[in-house]
């Protein structure tokens, strides 16, 4: 119903015939030098400013509401509006279907339209391959990385597995199939990463796919599952508590937050899976990504606007309670790394035939 | 109640946390919680978890404890309003309320609206009074026995929330049968949560969504009602509605002797809250429960207050109970909760077992506002009982448009699709068209409800027990509740032949109910 | 259910439409069968595939179908009653296609106008009210849904051109 989804947008805040005044694109890239004559009359450093929305931005969430991506999303849209960082109302819209398709094939649609901005997760990569709906991120503009959400290995604290090697000697001695593997969704990132542990240490899990992250804790917890790689976020309250063990983070490095959070031990002292043994690397992308066929003025505004909302106290404080990879990327960069992000994708669901044929 | 020192403390606590409330900011942000709450309850489809999501932002820039206060009054509100257009157009305006319509709505087309709507928010009142009061005093104790549930346990749950609800009325069982099977069917659309393949989707980005419970309520039961109605002769029944301000008082005299039921609504929703099951299955096993062990059952679905009061005790203390292992676990209860539960997340709050230890200002600050909030709620949605009653005495050419334009705005929001709009339209002819034909509405709900949710952690379960039945028997917890739910599906069959024994004892001058 | 009055003619009897709604269902239920097939409907090593349930609700759906379709074939009784009558199919028309329009409308002109076009035409079309009973009700609802999901929720509905030329 692509004639519906055109026309729908936009409105204005009360405050409209004043919002041009906020300070927005002060430090644009290149190539946008040709500003419109108001912008050029009333924004400071008027020889940078170029393209701002002229109405409400929709902010895509491939995903349900109060899931990790919406909850980034609904704090990205908190901090936007108060700090004033968009003189337009951001409007939040879930289109979680078909396990986000919906979502991402609305924006592949929208071409042109520098009104839409969506938030991804891994289903960016795992939903076409898995359900076979055609898109890739090839099929829009990509904006900016804001973060890579990181991924642990848990174990209930009663367990006695310390150690990653510990723990993959424990499920071959249990035999294949016995270690259960809890995770949020099927086919997507947690089941994923499970697949990778088996082929890389030669183990079989039985994955069991639930709705959320704090139902997989959870689960953890009450020992209905043998382990987890729920995000920190996710299962950080409980080990807190005591009640779940991290044994190793799927990063390329440690965790740089050094400060104590559970049982005198901080994420940084968390090792990394490879250097345990355990040949495993996995991070999820939190980017952005606007409509086909936008300009480069357009894309910029937006680097920008993340660009500011990232060096907010608010979006810090998120990153360490979360225990984010803060890393960000843009442009080539940013093109880089979805390509290799999605070779790696495509190489983890063939060989574990998650791929649809 | 205070008896051991725990408790005390808790009191004390609590007492304090009520400190945090005589800021008069927080009282104003309760208040227009409330009433937001009640205004996205009525307008379907804004259901709670969307509501409380859209409005998140707004709360950002305010304390965590104004924050949330706010906030759970919100869902205090979308819980209250959730019954006012059920009792009224028969349009449930949040899924927990589908139950509410079965005879909420028929009251109000004998001209007692007033009377529906005060039963159901004053039971709405008592369920979540009692949640709270288990939160205060048993929040963790109860947080451990969430834990127990895995999946075999919770699909225990659902098979019992179905078989307490699904009886034989009078229609033909292939009826009751067809319509259920659809209700699955429907709810088999789109993404299989647990392999990842798309079902029934033939290829449809539209049908990649599935069928949303509510955008069939709204059809079937809010438009399926205005064509009934029309072909009736252009009237609401509810027009001879007497409207004054002793509505309120009158009901709640007659209230109490509903004692049972409300007890027994608390008791079920405070348990599908906690472990957790959600609010609509909740408010339907009440129902079911109500109907099966009530005096009058032939009288339910005809307009029987005991089938409001049951259904608005259970959905409101699970709406609030579910609030609990959200609080202490981190598992959302809803997906309200779930919402609730980023917004924490956002203002730095860490739920988890640790945060009554570490934030104990805030988490009493929250409890004391259910407390004051629900009463606030009550005071305001009994003050509109009787502006909303006087609704149905609007001419029904003027209000059907308007009904039609609310429930196609209601569908649209659920997924932002406007494809939506046009399957309401068609699951009102469905409705008319099965009303008519007595095909019954409820099982189909029911199935499109927990048809999902039953089938994933059924096979859950599986997949832990590598295909081994035995799960639901393997510990006392799953197998007591399998067999409970086994022997109410067959309840009608030992009833009757208790019946049948019990009569021929005195001499046959008993008759079997005939259902 | 009672159904009105001897001096109107059915538009169709019970039976015929008892009919056409059981062989409906059992199109559904085949309709569902054939994609559990497709997807798997057996029993794997670890519990049932994505189509065992689906399969056998499509089994039962069309064994109940039939069922109900077999009753109604042989037996006759359901010819006398009429499932609609001409003047109750006529008042049923006349809500049922006006939504229709109405949500057609909304994929051109957006909710708001729609919904000022249709409340207006149902009050003079049905309820015969002068024009200036139509336009406050007319204009209101939709203005009042406007300001509430537009501006205080920041809900997006459909919106057409007339929004867009207004800056939305």
């Amino acid at each position: 119903m692509k004639d519906v989804q055109r026309p729908r947008c936009a409105r204005k805040t009360p405050f409209d015939s004043f919002a041009f005044k906020k300070p927005y694109g002060r430090s644009l890239a290149s190539g946008t030098a040709l500003a419109g004559a108001l912008g050029l009359l009333l924004i400071p450093n008027a020889a940078q400013a170029a393209w701002e929305p002229t109405k409400s931005v929709e902010f895509v969430v491939p995903a349900g509401t109060g899931g990790g991506a919406d909850q980034m999303a609904r704090m990205i849209q908190g901090i936007i509006q108060k700090n004033n960082l968009m003189g337009q109302p951001i409007v939040v819209i879930n289109k979680s279907g078909g396990a986000g398709a919906e979502g991402f094939l609305d924006v592949k649609s929208s071409n042109r339209n520098p009104h839409k901005i969506i938030i991804t997760l891994s289903n960016l990569f795992t939903t076409p391959l898995a359900t076979g709906v055609p898109f890739s991120w090839k099929d829009m503009t990509p904006v900016a990385m804001l973060a890579l959400d990181n991924f642990v290995l848990w174990v209930n604290s009663e367990a006695p597995q310390k150690s990653p090697k510990e723990f993959v000697e424990a499920a071959k001695e249990g035999g294949a199939n016995r270690f259960k593997m809890g995770g949020t969704g099927s086919k997507q990132e947690d089941q994923i990463i499970t697949a990778a542990i088996e082929q890389s240490a030669g183990v079989t899990f039985t994955y069991v796919p639930y709705k959320g992250g704090g139902d997989v804790a959870a689960q953890l917890v009450g020992n209905h599952i043998n382990a987890s790689v729920n995000n920190p976020i996710e299962a950080v309250s409980q080990w807190r508590a005591g009640a779940l063990r991290p044994l190793c983070v799927f990063d390329k490095e440690r965790i740089p937050l050094k400060e104590p959070v559970a049982d005198g031990k901080s994420w940084n002292s968390i090792p990394t899976c490879k250097e345990s043994g355990l040949d495993v690397e996995y991070t999820m992308l939190r980017g952005i990504f606007m409509g086909p066929g936008v300009t480069p003025d357009q894309v910029a505004y937006y680097v920008d606007l993340f660009k500011k909302v990232r060096e907010t106290e608010e979006w810090k404080d998120f990153m360490a309670k979360g225990a984010f990879n803060v890393s960000f990327k843009t442009g080539d960069d940013f093109k880089t790394w979805l390509t290799a992000a999605e070779t790696q994708h495509k190489t983890l669901m063939d060989k574990a035939g998650f791929t649809k044929q | 109640m205070p008896e051991r020192e725990g408790n005390l403390e808790a009191l004390g606590s609590l007492i304090q946390g009520f400190g945090v409330l005589a800021d008069p900011m927080n009282i104003a942000y309760m208040f227009i919680g409330i009433t937001l709450g009640v205004l996205i309850g009525v307008l379907p489809g804004l259901g709670g978890a969307n509501g409380v999501a859209i409005l998140l932002p707004l709360t950002f820039s305010m304390s965590p404890t104004s924050a949330i206060i706010m906030l759970s009054c919100i869902y205090w509100g979308a819980l209250f309003g959730g019954a006012i257009t059920s009792v009224l157009f028969n349009i449930p305006g949040e899924p927990w309320s589908v139950a509410t319509t079965f005879d909420g709505h028929p009251m109000a087309q004998k001209g007692h609206a007033g009377e529906a709507l005060t039963a159901a928010f004053t039971s709405s009142f008592f369920g979540a009074f009692v949640a709270v009061l288990l939160i205060t005093f048993l929040a963790p104790v109860i947080a451990g026995f969430a834990l127990r549930f895995g999946p075999a346990e919770f699909f225990a749950v659902q098979l019992l929330t179905f078989c307490s609800f699904v009886g034989m009325g009078s229609e033909s069982p292939f009826k009751v049968l067809c319509a259920m099977m659809l209700g699955f069917a429907l709810a088999a659309v789109g993404l299989d949560s647990v392999t990842g393949e798309l079902r029934m989707t033939f290829g449809s980005v539209e049908l990649l969504r599935g069928f949303d419970f509510l955008i069939a309520v709204i059809g079937l039961f809010g438009i399926g009602e205005i064509l009934l109605t029309m072909e009736e002769g252009l009237a609401f029944k509810g027009k001879s509605a007497k409207i004054n301000a002793k509505v309120v008082w009158e009901t709640w005299k007659s209230l109490p002797r509903y004692w049972m039921t409300a007890i027994r609504g608390s008791i079920v929703g405070c348990w599908m809250g906690i472990t957790p099951g959600g609010a609509t299955p909740a408010s339907f096993m009440s129902y079911g429960l109500a109907k099966r062990f009530s005096k009058n059952r032939q009288n339910f679905g005809n307009g029987e207050m005991e089938g409001v009061v049951a259904p608005e005790t259970a959905a409101h203390a699970a709406g609030t109970s579910a609030l609990l292992p959200m609080l202490t676990l981190g598992i959302p209860g809803s997906p309200t909760a779930a919402v609730l539960l980023g917004g924490l997340l956002i203002w730095g709050l860490q739920p988890g077992p640790l945060l009554f230890v570490e934030q104990k200002e805030f988490v009493w600050g929250l409890i004391a506002s259910m407390y004051l909030g629900n009463i606030a709620g009550l005071i305001v949605v009994l003050t509109t009982v009787p502006v909303f009653a006087s609704i149905l005495r609007i001419p029904f050419s003027i209000i059907a448009p308007v009904i039609v334009v609310i429930c196609a705005v209601g569908a649209y929001t659920v997924h932002n699709a406007f494809l939506d709009i046009v399957m309401m339209l068609v699951f009102g002819v469905v409705g008319y068209v099965f009303k008519k034909l007595s095909y019954p509405l409820a099982p189909l709900v029911l199935a499109l409800v927990l048809g999902d949710m039953a089938e994933s952690s059924f096979r859950q379960a599986m997949l832990v027990s590598q295909g081994d039945l035995a799960i639901f028997w393997s510990n006392p917890l799953v197998g007591s509740i399998v067999t409970l739910a086994l022997v109410m599906l067959f309840w009608p069959v030992f009833s009757a032949l208790l019946r049948k024994r019990q009569s021929r004892q005195d001499g046959g001058t008993q008759v079997i109910p005939v259902k | 259910m009672e159904h009105g009055t001897q001096n109107s003619d059915p538009v169709v009897s019970n039976r015929t439409m008892e009919i056409v709604v059981a062989g409906l269902f059992a199109l559904v239920a085949l309709v569902v069968m054939a994609d559990s097939i497709r997807v798997g409907n057996g029993w794997g090593s670890d519990g049932p595939k994505a189509g065992y349930f689906p399969f056998y609700v499509g089994l039962i759906m069309l064994v109940s179908s039939l069922a109900t379709l077999a009753v109604n074939i042989w037996r006759h009784s359901g010819e006398r009653t009429a499932f609609v009558e001409k003047h109750q199919l006529a008042l049923v028309l006349k809500v049922l296609v006006p939504s229709a329009v109405f949500v057609i409308l909304t994929a051109f002109l957006g909710i708001y106008l729609s919904a000022v076009l249709f409340i207006a035409f149902f009050m003079h079309w049905v309820g015969k009210y002068p024009l200036k009973t139509i336009l406050p009700v007319a204009i209101l609802v939709p203005a009042g849904l406007f300001v509430m999901f537009e501006i205080w929720f920041l809900v997006p509905l459909p919106k057409g051109p007339v929004e867009t030329m207004f800056g939305f």
